[in-house]
């Protein structure tokens, strides 16, 4: 079966404009199959992407994207959980939840359980599958034995698995906003300064080493997430789905070298030199080798 | 509505009984492995001192929940499995999941055993947590501590669950459940070995007048000559936000600082919550008696419509310092 590489949702706050014209890049050059689009971190930042939505998603679909809708991660207050409700008011595309919350409201129709829903063990897979999920995206954090088992289940249970293998591991989502914390503002007067960070708010030690990423109510890696080495050994194992993770580069040149990798017409090694010289983040792959997420094993095992 | 049930920590059968002693409704307790959130080393229950615990427990009239939150590893549920049955079979009063799977396994398996979801399923709508009654029949949620007392109290307008809220104690910043942080910086996590910045992976490391604390490869926090020097719980480091150095980095994510909803008590009840939880089971036994007698005698005070007497725990605050938390919109 020809695997399925898949661009998740933007997870910045990116102005409309952008957003808008990084998803006609996308229709008309990137090598995606599927598009996940949505704002699922901050409830406040979606009416921003209202107007421009229908275009986009028009665009996609001209362009013979498969295009999901993404539910919020958190939602507990009344914004977002009206959110929540809007995204599934509409029928007309399949939903990817990322909250118990919407996979409740989404029983009966065709929906995948998205990478913020604790898929952890094939016990899990099975009810997932038996309320009609048809695609289940993995957390960040599982390790190849994980995976492994997961896939194989996942493959008997007729879902389609997906892995992250590339962009910013997301870490932690709170109902702070760290954004606007660390700007002395409150959440509910925030300014919307997470707009300020298109690929996040680097945070570091106090030693001045990297570390995390702040994205408003979430917290991510500081390095990318990156399995373009793995990729053989994933598809090995049974994963269909291959999720990019949306960061401040290019991505259509991010989308085209894992093409490349899927298409068995580059290495994964000469990939990850490509992404190497894309940016100075470094890339990681520690949770998929059953280390520290923040981890790079040199020579993962074939 | 009845009164508040007062759910306390127990790590050890000497902390049980403590609490027992003290005036706790209910103990949650878990077994000595990683089925548990809380698996530190020297801590938590073999089978035998479950059922001692229990024992001891019910002759007080005090019921015990048995916490199996951690998510089960992939291809090997065995454990978490074993430990709902060992639960059932030992008559505890509850069990405390979070995982789909071993939640769908208890209810298949133990039809009369009652259910209880952890907060490490982070069920914050009321769309959430009526999946989980109605999938499993699950009779009450631990809420994730997400959400202010007026969000609490819509919700519980709108289900027909019991819902328990932490009160005091520690405090995740975070979406219990969906934190990864730890595994970040050491490999170890909540969800998977039930552990959350484990001791196992901290360094201290003086540094002239000054301490460091290390966590994996990364420094949480230092401290001037004479500050005392906390625990490097991750998301309670000093850090610097926008990247490089800084001569004065900033709790970006929550100051050393601990829960305490007592002044919430009136709110809380008007929201119609059930029970309230105090944080702890790595605490020892004088700690859980101190706090667990403090909220005892605060409860009965307000049940009975007496002024609420001062809980006088400033010694048993991290940092000294207390937090209402996300339960009020300033926390944001």
């Amino acid at each position: 079966m020809k695997p399925t590489l898949t661009l998740g949702p933007v997870l910045f706050n990116w102005p409309a404009e952008r957003w808008r014209d990084f998803y006609a890049r996308i229709a008309d050059e990137a090598p995606v199959d599927a598009v996940v689009v949505g704002e699922i971190v901050c409830s406040k930042r979606a009416p921003f992407l209202a107007p421009v939505m229908d275009e986009v998603i028009a665009r996609l679909a001209a362009a013979g994207k498969e295009v999901w809708l993404a539910s919020p991660i958190l939602v507990g207050s009344d914004r977002e959980r009206a959110a929540m409700r809007d995204l599934l008011a509409c029928d007309v595309l399949p939903v990817e939840a990322n909250d118990m919350g919407a996979l409740a409201l989404l029983e009966g129709r065709r929906h995948a359980v998205g990478p913020f829903i604790n898929s952890y063990n094939e016990a899990t897979l099975a009810w997932l599958a038996g309320r009609g999920a048809v695609a289940v995206s993995l957390p960040a954090e599982l390790p190849a034995a994980s995976v492994a088992v997961m896939a194989k289940t996942g493959a008997a249970l007729g879902l389609s698995m997906e892995v992250q293998v590339f962009g910013r591991a997301p870490l932690a989502i709170s109902a702070r906003c760290y954004h606007a914390r660390a700007h002395a503002l409150h959440k509910d007067g925030c300014q919307f300064v997470c707009a300020n960070d298109p690929d996040g708010m680097p945070v570091s030690t106090v030693d001045g080493q990297p570390f995390l990423s702040v994205n408003g109510t979430q917290t991510m890696s500081h390095g990318y997430l990156a399995l373009a080495a793995e990729i053989d050994r994933l598809r090995a194992m049974g994963i269909r789905r291959f999720r990019l993770s949306p960061q401040d580069l290019d991505m259509v040149a991010v989308a085209t070298a894992f093409r490349a990798v899927l298409d068995g017409e580059r290495s994964g090694q000469d990939a990850m030199a490509e992404l190497r010289g894309m940016t100075a983040v470094p890339l990681e792959n520690g949770f998929f080798h059953n280390m520290a997420g923040a981890a790079y094993a040199d020579a993962p095992a074939a | 509505m009845g009164s508040f049930e007062l759910i306390c920590p127990a790590g050890n059968p000497a902390a049980l009984r403590a609490a027992v002693d003290a005036g706790a409704d209910a103990v949650y307790l878990g077994f000595r492995d990683e089925t548990n959130a809380r698996n530190f080393p020297g801590l938590n229950f073999s089978r035998p001192e479950l059922a001692e615990a229990i024992a001891y427990a019910h002759a007080r009239s005090v019921q015990v929940f048995v916490a199996i939150n951690t998510y089960p590893q992939a291809g090997n549920l065995a454990p978490w499995q074993r430990a709902v049955d060992d639960a059932a079979r030992l008559k505890a009063d509850a069990v405390i999941l979070a995982d789909l799977g071993l939640l769908d396994y208890a209810a298949k398996h133990h039809p009369d055993l009652r259910l209880h979801l952890s907060v490490q399923a982070s069920a914050a709508n009321a769309e959430a947590i009526r999946l989980y009654r109605d999938a499993f029949g699950v009779r009450r949620v631990v809420l994730p501590r997400v959400l202010t007392v007026p969000e609490i109290a819509r919700l519980n307008a709108e289900v027909d669950v019991e819902t328990e809220v932490f009160v005091f104690g520690g405090l995740c910043p975070m979406a219990e459940g969906r934190c990864s942080l730890s595994s970040y910086a050491t490999g170890l996590s909540p969800n998977k070995q039930g552990v959350c910045s484990p001791a196992s992976h901290v360094r201290y490391e003086p540094r002239g007048e000054a301490l460091a604390s290390r966590l994996g490869g990364f420094t949480i926090n230092v401290f001037g000559a004479g500050e005392p020097a906390g625990y490097p719980t991750l998301c309670k480091g000093r850090f610097v936000p926008g990247g490089g150095t800084s001569s004065d980095p900033a709790y970006l994510f929550e100051e050393p600082t601990s829960l305490n909803a007592l002044a919430l008590l009136p709110e809380l009840k008007a929201a119609k919550v059930c029970a309230l939880k105090i944080e702890g089971r790595q605490r020892g036994k004088a700690y859980i008696a101190a706090v667990v007698g403090a909220y005892r005698r605060a409860l009965d005070a307000f049940e009975r419509g007496l002024p609420v007497p001062a809980l006088d725990l400033e010694a048993m605050v991290e940092g000294g310092a207390q937090t209402t938390g996300a339960y009020t919109r300033a926390w944001r």
